[in-house]
Parts: structure tokens; C-alpha cells; sequence
């Protein structure tokens, strides 16, 4: 035994006082409010001034038969302080991001509409929509001037100049009616400029805007816009027509939605059909009895959607196409009445006005 | 055309069917329904009564009947009446108490003007006959008593409006719509034309065709001791009124009645208002026509004319001449039924505003073997219904018209369908249509193997007779068919008319759907993408886009301060504009966005920013004034097509916006910020940099901008258009917000140039250098900046303007500006040295450039 060892100064290491000690600290932690105190708490009973590690010092001076006593008592009163300390930690850290996260709540209902988006014209998104169901198809879209020569217009389509069909067509002559120049009255110019300028094969989908002479109402407008499609391949039949409008059918309203013909006349198609859609709304069952009406398809079952029809072999001669080895199909349908029916747009004057209320909702996508 | 079913129903052994079924099935074979208007199925309890005493009852303001009426009943009805124009003995239709009239009207017993009243006598009105009559309909004496009113007069009918399309001339008849009908519903027709005409005895009135061009063939028929106060009895008073037609007189009805049922329009001259041989002629110069509307027609050369010895007395098909019409005093009636040239009635009727129902049928195309079975029809009736007699003979002028006929091979029909069909079908339904069809190439008929071969009378389609189109239009194969179409559908010329009427009496239902595979396409072009990607990009800037119409006035010019030479007062001019006002083309986007921005604004929308893609048009000043039109019977060639193109405006696309209020919107943040000049601007850089390309800006004065905020903007040395604030003139003349601000740029100048060259990312680090430079105000930012990046050379990343500064600290005159450079190397770190070196050449060169000096310096 060592006589060196300071009996005195080992009153620390006494049971009762490590106990005492422990005991003043975890009563000190456990009352510790906030984060700040909880330090001061921490400095105080395990710095390095606090008993505990006063006593922890003293371990060393201990016979060597006591060390391992008072060695287990002050490391078990240390674990004890430090876990409580941890733990006490976490709680007001807890406390404290609670506390402060509610303060910096804001009302996320704000709102912040300090640039508003614009939007673009459902008849432009309409347009470009048609176009791409085409476009993956293998079309191109092709354009011409609205400003048309009469030739393109008219005659090269097979509307003779005394065809009661060319009054029907309600036209804006330019500058006089011998000036052989018009606003074109229909998109199909464009496929005589198509086939005369493209290689054959061709096809191609034109939208555009075109004129026809009529007073601005709910369901007329003097200028308007068409989408018309051509093709003209060898070996092409109104079969083929029919698929290429079923496929378009399905990709503009889904699924299972299909066309239907009805003989009619256009001047350039021979045959000539007149286009219905099966209504996307009803499908079709308003049209029998007992079921609730459509207001889509008027319960009809069917809208009428378009013209289409193959392209008269007189069109084919006059761009040069011999039509003993080409055949082809035409179509065309209007944007106006299509937004009408597929958007719910009730008033033509809506579409022509450009007040933003209209025209907003649309965003970039009809 | 108006095609009441009962009169359909005497052609076509149509089964029990409802009007609904009838048009569908016509729908179906290219005959669309507009609409059904059902007649007298809520009419009930009317019946036929006779009038066996009047009492006249006085004391009231208008004169009231009290009258005891036979109805078949035990005993008389008392009926109290205010109509006077029958007499004791007159037969009337009654409606008895508790009958329904038309509208769903119920009469009742009632006691009215002090009397018991147990029913009603009924007028054509109330009988939903006419729109409005005089009187109580009388019926003939010997109607029988009690007899059901609505069975009687057949007034029980339905009426299928359907749109007839313009090739279909022989639809707009009873007889054209019948024979679709009964080959619709595969049951007997019975052709009202085919009815037995007397033997041929010598003219009935000289006449002849003096121009082959105008008519083929002419036909008069008369009638002697007509009695024109005969009325027209009333079941064809119901079926025209029905029809759409107004009942005129007995004679006009006739003629009416003929041509709805027929399709063959006739005219009916007064004898005795006629004067020598008549002749089918064109106009003479200077010759004069009072027509039956009073009014006096100058005739055109071209106008297909009926003369006499005075002169003309007709416009053909068109409208008769007032001297020799018909009047409530004609005894002896001449009736003409001719074939004119459709070509020529066309055009006669445009001349001169008139379109008739004889026009229209004319234009689309008549029966040419009609007339004489037409006027034999119209004559009797005009005997029967007014007691007159048939005067012996018929005068028939006409001129040789080669038959059209057409050949195909029997398979072609299911070659233009994608459907076989045997050569059984094919020749049967083209016998439903009328066609004579033989087996086989007549030797005689080689050179007319498919279109043309019309004569000039007769056909609209525009059918060239050149020997070269007819063989262009030949179709080849095996087992060919020689086809004579029917002469009322004139309208039949080609192989693939002759498809279509197979394809669609087989019906389009059965057409198979099959997608055709289409070669791979190249997708949208670089300028559609572009006008895609600028119309994106300015939405999402916060402009809505609108599709103004591009009609302009020239005051919309004057409202944008255009001078006096601007090329945009060159403009195209309509000749029919819909409004006077606005007879121009629009060589601006501008005047429709600005007043759609006014529209706006007055709507109570006044931060509002719009644009606008589309075409102007720009007429050149020295283009030729008219485009030729061309042939159709061949490719024209490129010389040919290319003078249309010189005769048409340049339609180039442009973009454009305007902008007013608050563009940055004030709210609970703070301020907004009003649109400026800048936006315009940065709008057109919007555009611009969608198509890969960046503006030079440059200061300008261009109308309709503010002198000193309009900015030309520039791709290279291309103006591609201006932006900036508006005049305030042109605020104040359209109206607008103070200091709206506008661009408008032509799109089809912006040319992409090509894939983005990627740029070599550097990671080594930046440095970066601010300096302040004074300049005079006069010196542009942008000719400051250019000398930055050129002075500071390839280790120069960015220029940033993050300061400009005028007031005390600076000179007068002069403005700080402050930029920061950040300089990077791409393969070490640069030195202090090096980064300063560069920053002083670009300061030296500014400097040298403009004036700039260092600020403080």
C-alpha cells in the first residue's frame, strides 16, 4: 500500500457523494428549459470543474484494490449524466425546431401571380394537334398563300367557272372579279400546289385560315380554319381513305371512336363522301330509345365531322399526275366546328373576339 | 327540295314506312335530310258540314254569323262565325267540339256573343294549309257530309327537306327523288314522265332554235278556251304549298306543279300576246327586256333569249318577259319545255341577280328527253282543271346531241372502292341509276372511252371535249363495259362517276377501313417547329395569342401615322369586302391586335398583352394586275404557274405584340411594373432567340413607334422588324392606354442557322472584374458593351450590366455605367495579372470606341 495516497481528498469518491452528485445533475438536466440552460447544466456538472470529474481525477490516486470500485461507481454516475444530457438535448432540440418552424409559418395559400402565363389560341393548338396525329402518320404539312390565284382555287380543282358548286362557295374577289385572284374559300388549293411541286408519292395534311363571304354569328365566321389531307399513291382506294380517317378518329377521341360516309358531291373528289364521327361522348347510345340524350351528337349518335372522297382524276391531269397509274383520297374538316364540338364552345364570336377570358384557359394544349 | 311523302309515295311503292326510315334510307344514297315537318297528325274530329242557316247578329263591331251546320250528326251544331264569305248550302270543314288543330289547339263548346257555339268553321289556316286566308274553306258541293276533313284532303303528310348538292340536278323532282327511293328500298318505281303522248300532228306555234350552243331542244304546247278564273283545286294548292311553292293562279300552279314532280321547268306565254315565229336566240346589242318583276333588263350578248317577231319576250330559264305573261284574263296558253344550256342559264342568271327555280334546275342539269312529256302533262292538266281544250299538234325544234357513254372495266368500281364487286352487281346497279350498259367496246365507240363527249348543252362539269383529255381520262382493264348513262343525269361523264354511283348504291357502309402505309415522312419543317416554339415561348412570357381577322381600312392606317409613301399603305383591296370600312388586306399584324387590345381593356381587362401570327400581304408595286387562270386539261408549265405566283401578293408570316398595363402585376408583394418599351423589345429577343438567333438592336424612327423609343431590330444586317413604345398620337387615335408598347417582326426572316454549336465547359475557376465607365448619354449601351467584349478578348466569359447611373456623382451629360466581366480560362487558373490585362484592354478600347473613361478616373 502506498503511503502517498491522500486519504483527505478522496471524499469525492465516496459513495454517497458520487450518488449525490449524480443525482444533483440529472435533477439539474431535467430542469434545464431550454438549450442554453441545458449547456450551462452540462459545464456545470460534468465540465471539467464538475465533482464527477473531480472524482473521476481522484480514481487515480486509489490504492489499486479500490480503483476498480470507484471506477465502476463514476463511470456508471457518467453514463447515467451523459445519457440523460443527450437525451435532455434532443427533447429541447425537438422543442426548439418545433417552436421555431411555427414561427416561420406563411400562409401558402398566397398568392403569386406576378407575371401570369398567356396562353395560345385553341385554334392554333388545334391545328398543330391534327397535324401531328398525320405527322406520325408519315404526312408532311404542306401550306400555300391565303391569297390564292383563282386558277388553284377553282378550276384546277374541277369547279368550273358556271358550276352552280363555284356560287356556293360565297368568295372574296381581289381587287376584281376578272383579277384571277381570290381569298382562297377552302384549304384544297393547297393540294394542287402539293402535287404540283412535291414528288409522288405525296402525303400531306394543310391546315389554314380561309373566307368565305358570311356575316359574322354564333356559327358563322368570315374567316375560318380547315384542315384538309391528301394522298396520292398507286393503288390507293376509298378503303384506304376510310382507314386513314378511322386512325385520325381514334387519335383526335380515343379508342373505338370511328367514321362513317354518306355519299355527297364536291367538285375535286369522285367518289364524294360526307364524314360523320361516332359521337365521343355517347358512343352512339343516346341515339336509341330509352337512353339519356347527348348534347354533344344532339343524340343523333353521329356528328358530321367533314368532307372526303377520292380525288377526281381531273385534279390528277391538271398537276400533271397521270391518273392510270395514281389514285388518290382527299379530305378536309373544320377547326371552328371541331373546337365547337370537342370543346364545348358554344359561340363561334368566342374564337374571333381575342378576349383573354377565352383564350386563357386553353394554356398551351386544347 | 321540299318532297312531301304522299306525293312520293304515288311513284314508289315505298313499304309502311316512317318518313324518318324514308330519309334515311335517301340520306344513305347521297340524298340528305335537313329536315322532316310533319303536317295534320295532331288534327282530329274536323269533319266535312253543311251550312243550312245564317243568322247575321247584330249590335257587335264586326260582323258575326250564327249559323246551324249539318254534320251528319242526329241534328244540326249551332256554330257562331265571324268569317262572311259563304252563303246557305256552302260546304265547309267543321271542327266539332273537342278537336284538336293544328298547334294543338282544342275547340270546345263555348257560348260566345250570346249564343251557343258548338264548334268551328275552319279556314286553310286553321287547317295548317296556308299561312293565312281570307276565309272559311269552302269545299266542292259534292263532298260528303260528316266525311273525316284531314282523310279527305290528305292533309295528313310528311315533308322531308333534303339538300340536294349541286351535280344532282334530276334530285330537285318528285320523279328524281322517287327513283332513288325505290332503288333504295329495291321496290317498283313508276315514272310520272312516262305517260302516253298524243300522235305527233304538225306545230302547234312556229318556232326554231336559231344557236345550237344555247338550246337543244324546244317544245311548245297550247291551250285554247282555258277559263282563267278556274281555281286550282286544293289538293295541289296543299302539295305546293307544301313544296315550298306559293299557289298563284291556276295556270302559274300547272306549270309549278309540272316542275316539282318532273324537274322540267316551263313557262307559259299568253297567245295573244304573241306575235309571229318564235326563236331561240342570243341577245342582240343594246336589246332591252321588261321582266315579269316590272323591271327593264339590258341583255348581254351572251343571255340566251326567247323572241318573237317584236323582240325578246323571255330571258330562257331564267325569268319570262311581263308583255307576255300570263294574266287573270288569258284564254289561249302557250307552254314552253326546253333543254337549254346549262352554261348559259348559269351565267344569265348571275348577270342579272336573278336565280330562279328554273335556273337553278337548268344550272344543275334537266332531263333533255323531258319537254315533250312535260308539256303534254302541263296541258292536260290545264284542260282538265280549266275547262280549255288541247290545241292539236306540238311544235319541236332540236338539234343532234351525241349520246355520252363511257366505257370501264367491269372491276373498276371495286378498284376505286377496295371492294370487289362481281360484274353482276356492277352492271345491275348502274341499270338502277338508268344507264344502258353493253358488254364489250362498240367498234364505233374507240375514241369515247370515258369523259366528255358532251355536247355543249347539258353538262356543268366543265368536261373539255378534247380527244386528249377523254384519253387521259380512260381507264384500262379486261372485260370493259360500254355504259350510256340516262339522259337526266348529265352529270355522268367520267369512269369514276360511273364508280360512285356502284360504290354508294352498294352502300359506304360496307366499305372496308384498311390504313394504308404512308413512306416515312420528314416530319414538320424547321420553320413550322420555329412557329411552334415562338407562339410557346410568348405564351409563357405572359402574351395570349389572338387570331384577328385581316381585313383593314385606311383609317387604320392613318390611326398609325403612316406618311403618305409608306409601302404599308400599299394594300390589296377586295372587291366585295364585308364592311366598307375594311376593304384591305392587312400589310400590318397591328391594327386588328391593337383594337383587340382596346376590346380588352373595355372589357375591364387593362394589363393585357396579346400576339398574333399570320400572314400581310404585299402587293408589289410593279406586279401584273391579273393572274391567268390556266388549263385544267394538262400540268400548265412552270412558266404559266409562275405568272400566277407574280401576280400575287408576297404573303410573308410575321409576329407580333402589344402590351398595356402592368406587365409585372402589383399585389400583396409589393409594386408592379408597367409594361415599357422594354418588354416589346425583349418579346422580339423572345422570337428571335427561339429561332437561334440574336438581335442587333438599333435606335430608329419608324412609324407607328415613338420617334425616341423604337428599336430596329436586326438578325446580321437584315431589318427583321421594330418594337418599342407607341406614338402617342397613335395611342390617342386607336384609343389605346398611355404608353402601350408594340413589336412586330417578319418571321419568315428569321432563318434558323443551323445546330447549336455546343461550347467547351471550362472548370477551372472565374474571375471576375467590375468596372464603371462614364460615357456621354448619347452613346448607346450597346455600342459600349460590343467594345467590352471586343477589347477583353477570348478570356472574356460574360459582360453583365448591373448599374447605369445619372445624377451628381457623374458630369452632366454622362451616365455611369457599371459592368461586371467574368474572365475564364480553359485550361488554367488565370492571374491576377492576366484578368487585370484584359479588363484594361477592354476598358482602352471602349474608350477608343466611345469616350468611356473609367469612372473616378
Amino acid at each position: 500500500m502506498s503511503n502517498t495516497y491522500d486519504p483527505v481528498e478522496v471524499t469525492p469518491l465516496h459513495a454517497d457523494e458520487v450518488a449525490r452528485a449524480q443525482a444533483d445533475a440529472l435533477a439539474a438536466i431535467a430542469a434545464a428549459r431550454d438549450l442554453d440552460e441545458l449547456k450551462q447544466v452540462r459545464l456545470a456538472h460534468v465540465g471539467d470543474r464538475s465533482p464527477i470529474a473531480l472524482a473521476n481525477r481522484e480514481i487515480g490516486a486509489l490504492p489499486p484494490q479500490a480503483r476498480s470500485e470507484a471506477g465502476k461507481r463514476i463511470g456508471g454516475a457518467r453514463k447515467a449524466i451523459g445519457q440523460a444530457l443527450a437525451a435532455r438535448q434532443a427533447e429541447l432540440e425537438a422543442e426548439r425546431d418545433a417552436r421555431v418552424l411555427v414561427e416561420e409559418t406563411v400562409d401558402v395559400t398566397l398568392p403569386w401571380d406576378r407575371r401570369p402565363r398567356g396562353a395560345r389560341h385553341p385554334l392554333t393548338t388545334l391545328q398543330e394537334r391534327v397535324a401531328d396525329a398525320f405527322v406520325a402518320m408519315g404526312y408532311e404539312v404542306a401550306e400555300g398563300p391565303e391569297l390564292e390565284g383563282e386558277w388553284f382555287n377553282f378550276d384546277a380543282l374541277n369547279i368550273a367557272t358556271d358550276h352552280p358548286a363555284r356560287s356556293e362557295h360565297d368568295t372574296f374577289f381581289v381587287e376584281s372579279a376578272a383579277s384571277g385572284k381570290v381569298l382562297r374559300t377552302q384549304t384544297s388549293p393547297v393540294q394542287i400546289r402539293a402535287l404540283l411541286s412535291r414528288d409522288l408519292p405525296v402525303y400531306v395534311v394543310s391546315p389554314g385560315k380561309v373566307f368565305r363571304t358570311d356575316e359574322l354569328d354564333a356559327t358563322h365566321t368570315p374567316v375560318f380554319h380547315q384542315v384538309e389531307g391528301l394522298a396520292v399513291d398507286k393503288g390507293l382506294t376509298m378503303a384506304h381513305l376510310k382507314g386513314t380517317l378511322d386512325r385520325f378518329a381514334e387519335v383526335m377521341f380515343g379508342e373505338g371512336i370511328s367514321t362513317r360516309f354518306r355519299p355527297n358531291y364536291f367538285p375535286f373528289t369522285e367518289p364524294s363522301a360526307e364524314m360523320d364521327l361516332r359521337c365521343f361522348v355517347c358512343r352512339g347510345a343516346s341515339a336509341s330509345p330509352g337512353n339519356p340524350p347527348c348534347r354533344t351528337c344532339k343524340s343523333e349518335g353521329w356528328i358530321e365531322w367533314g368532307g372526303c372522297g377520292m380525288v377526281n382524276p381531273r385534279v390528277l391531269i391538271a398537276c400533271g399526275v397521270d391518273p392510270s397509274v395514281y389514285s388518290g383520297f382527299a379530305f378536309g374538316m373544320g377547326i371552328e366546328r371541331t373546337l365547337m364540338f370537342r370543346n364545348n364552345v358554344e359561340d363561334m364570336r368566342d374564337m374571333v373576339e381575342g378576349d383573354i377570358r377565352f383564350t386563357l384557359p386553353f394554356g398551351m394544349e386544347v | 327540295m321540299k318532297v312531301p311523302l304522299s306525293w312520293l309515295r304515288e311513284y314508289v311503292d315505298l313499304p309502311a314506312v316512317t318518313a324518318q326510315e324514308v330519309a334515311d334510307k335517301l340520306t344513305s344514297a347521297g340524298l340528305k335530310l335537313e329536315a322532316i315537318t310533319s303536317h295534320g297528325h295532331e288534327i282530329k274530329n274536323v269533319v266535312v258540314g253543311q251550312v243550312v242557316v245564317i243568322e247575321e247578329l247584330a249590335g257587335f263591331k264586326k260582323p258575326i254569323r250564327h249559323c246551324l251546320v249539318e254534320v251528319g250528326e242526329a241534328a244540326p251544331r249551332e256554330i257562331v262565325c265571324g268569317a262572311t264569305n259563304f252563303t246557305e248550302g256552302a260546304i265547309v270543314p267543321v271542327a266539332l267540339p273537342g278537336a284538336v288543330l293544328p298547334g294543338g289547339f282544342e275547340i270546345g263548346s263555348r257560348k260566345t256573343y250570346g249564343r251557343q257555339s258548338d264548334g268551328m268553321i275552319c279556314s286553310e289556316a286553321e287547317l295548317g294549309i296556308a299561312e293565312s286566308s281570307p276565309g272559311i274553306l269552302l269545299l266542292p258541293e259534292d263532298t260528303p257530309i260528316g266525311a273525316d276533313v284531314v282523310e279527305l284532303l290528305g292533309l295528313r303528310d310528311d315533308v322531308l327537306e333534303l339538300e340536294i348538292t349541286p351535280d344532282c340536278g334530276y334530285a330537285l323532282s318528285i320523279r328524281g327523288v322517287a327513283r332513288e327511293a325505290a332503288t333504295a328500298f329495291g321496290v317498283a318505281f313508276h315514272d310520272p314522265a312516262a305517260i302516253e303522248l298524243p300522235a305527233a300532228s304538225g306545230p302547234s306555234h312556229p318556232a326554231s332554235i336559231a344557236d345550237p350552243t344555247a338550246c337543244d331542244r324546244f317544245v311548245l304546247r297550247s291551250v285554247s278556251g282555258f277559263d282563267p278564273a278556274a281555281e286550282s283545286p286544293l289538293w295541289m294548292r296543299v302539295r305546293l304549298i307544301r313544296a315550298g311553292v306559293r299557289p298563284v293562279s291556276l295556270a302559274v300552279d300547272v306549270t309549278n306543279y309540272v316542275m316539282l314532280e318532273l324537274g322540267q321547268p316551263l313557262h307559259a306565254f299568253d297567245r295573244s300576246r304573241l306575235s309571229g315565229e318564235i326563236v331561240v336566240r342570243r341577245a342582240g346589242a343594246g336589246e332591252t327586256l321588261e321582266t315579269l318583276d316590272h323591271v327593264t333588263r339590258k341583255l348581254h350578248e351572251e343571255d340566251i333569249l326567247i323572241t318573237d317577231a317584236s323582240g325578246p319576250i323571255s330571258i330562257a330559264g331564267t325569268m319570262g318577259g311581263l308583255h307576255t305573261e300570263i294574266s287573270d284574263s288569258s284564254t289561249d296558253i302557250v307552254i314552253e319545255a326546253a333543254h337549254f344550256s346549262a352554261t348559259g342559264i348559269a351565267r344569265a342568271s348571275r348577270r342579272h341577280g336573278l336565280v330562279s327555280e328554273a335556273s337553278k334546275r337548268f344550272e344543275r342539269g334537266v332531263d333533255r328527253e323531258l319537254p315533250l312529256a312535260a308539256s303534254w302533262r302541263a296541258v292536260r292538266l290545264l284542260v282538265e282543271l280549266g275547262s280549255g281544250t288541247a290545241d292539236p299538234g306540238v311544235t319541236h325544234a332540236q338539234v343532234d346531241v351525241a349520246p355520252v357513254r363511257v366505257v370501264i372495266p367491269s372491276d373498276y368500281p371495286g378498284r376505286v372502292a377496295g371492294l370487289p364487286y362481281t360484274r353482276e352487281t356492277v352492271i345491275r346497279r348502274l341499270e338502277q341509276v338508268g344507264c344502258a350498259v353493253v358488254e364489250g367496246v362498240a367498234a364505233d365507240e374507240t375514241a369515247v372511252s370515258g369523259g366528255g363527249g358532251v355536247a355543249a348543252t347539258g353538262v356543268v362539269s366543265g368536261a373539255g371535249s378534247a380527244g386528249d383529255l377523254r384519253e387521259k381520262l380512260a381507264v384500262r382493264g379486261d372485260d370493259p363495259l360500254t355504259v350510256t348513262p340516262p339522259s337526266w343525269r348529265p352529270d355522268l361523264t367520267d369512269p369514276n362517276d360511273l364508280a360512285e354511283e356502284v360504290i354508294r348504291l352498294e352502300g359506304y357502309e360496307h366499305l372496308p377501313s384498311v390504313l394504308p402505309a404512308a413512306p416515312a415522312g420528314a416530319g414538320l419543317t424547321e420553320e413550322q417547329r420555329l412557329r411552334r416554339r415562338v407562339g410557346r415561348a410568348l405564351a409563357y412570357s405572359g402574351y395570349v395569342e389572338v387570331l384577328c381577322y385581316p381585313f383593314i381600312g385606311v383609317r387604320d392606317l392613318d390611326n398609325l401615322q403612316l406618311s403618305k409613301d409608306d409601302p404599308r399603305r400599299r394594300a390589296t383591296r377586295l372587291l366585295n369586302p364585308l364592311s366598307e370600312d375594311e376593304p384591305l388586306m392587312r400589310t400590318t399584324l397591328l391594327p386588328g391586335l391593337l383594337k383587340t387590345l382596346v376590346r380588352n381593356v373595355g372589357r375591364g381587362f387593362g394589363d393585357v398583352a396579346l400576339f398574333e401570327t399570320g400572314l400581310v400581304y404585299r402587293p408589289e408595286p410593279d406586279a401584273p394586275a391579273a393572274a391567268p387562270v390556266l388549263t385544267v386539261e394538262r400540268r400548265p408549265t412552270d412558266g404559266e404557274l409562275a405568272e400566277i405566283e407574280s401576280a400575287l401578293p408576297r404573303q410573308p408570316q410575321r409576329v407580333a405584340a402589344v402590351l398595356a398595363g402592368e406587365f409585372d402585376r402589383s399585389g400583396w408583394w409589393g409594386q408592379g411594373r408597367q409594361a415599357t418599351w422594354a418588354d416589346a423589345i425583349e418579346a422580339a429577343r423572345t422570337v428571335a432567340r427561339e429561332a437561334g438567333v440574336e438581335l442587333e438592336v438599333r435606335a430608329d424612327r419608324h412609324e407607328p413607334w415613338h420617334p425616341g423609343r423604337c428599336a430596329a431590330l436586326y438578325a446580321g444586317d437584315v431589318l427583321i422588324g421594330h418594337a418599342g413604345e407607341l406614338h402617342p398620337r397613335v395611342v390617342e387615335a386607336c384609343g389605346l392606354p398611355p404608353r402601350t408598347a408594340a413589336m412586330e417582326l417578319e418571321l419568315s426572316l428569321l432563318t434558323p442557322p443551323g445546330p447549336v454549336q455546343a461550347p467547351a465547359v471550362s472548370a477551372y475557376p472565374v474571375a471576375t472584374q467590375d468596372v464603371a465607365l462614364v460615357v456621354r448619354s448619347e452613346v448607346t449601351v450597346a455600342e459600349v458593351e460590343a467594345a467590352l467584349r471586343e477589347g477583353a478578348g477570348e478570356l472574356l466569359e460574360s459582360v453583365r450590366l448591373f448599374d447605369v447611373y445619372t445624377g451628381e456623382q457623374v458630369e452632366e451629360g454622362h451616365a455611369s455605367l457599371a459592368y461586371t466581366l467574368r474572365f475564364r480560362a480553359p485550361d488554367r487558373t488565370l492571374t491576377v495579372e492576366e484578368t487585370t490585362a484584359a479588363r484594361d484592354a477592354a476598358v482602352a478600347l471602349a474608350h477608343e470606341r466611345t469616350g468611356a473613361r473609367l469612372r473616378g478616373v
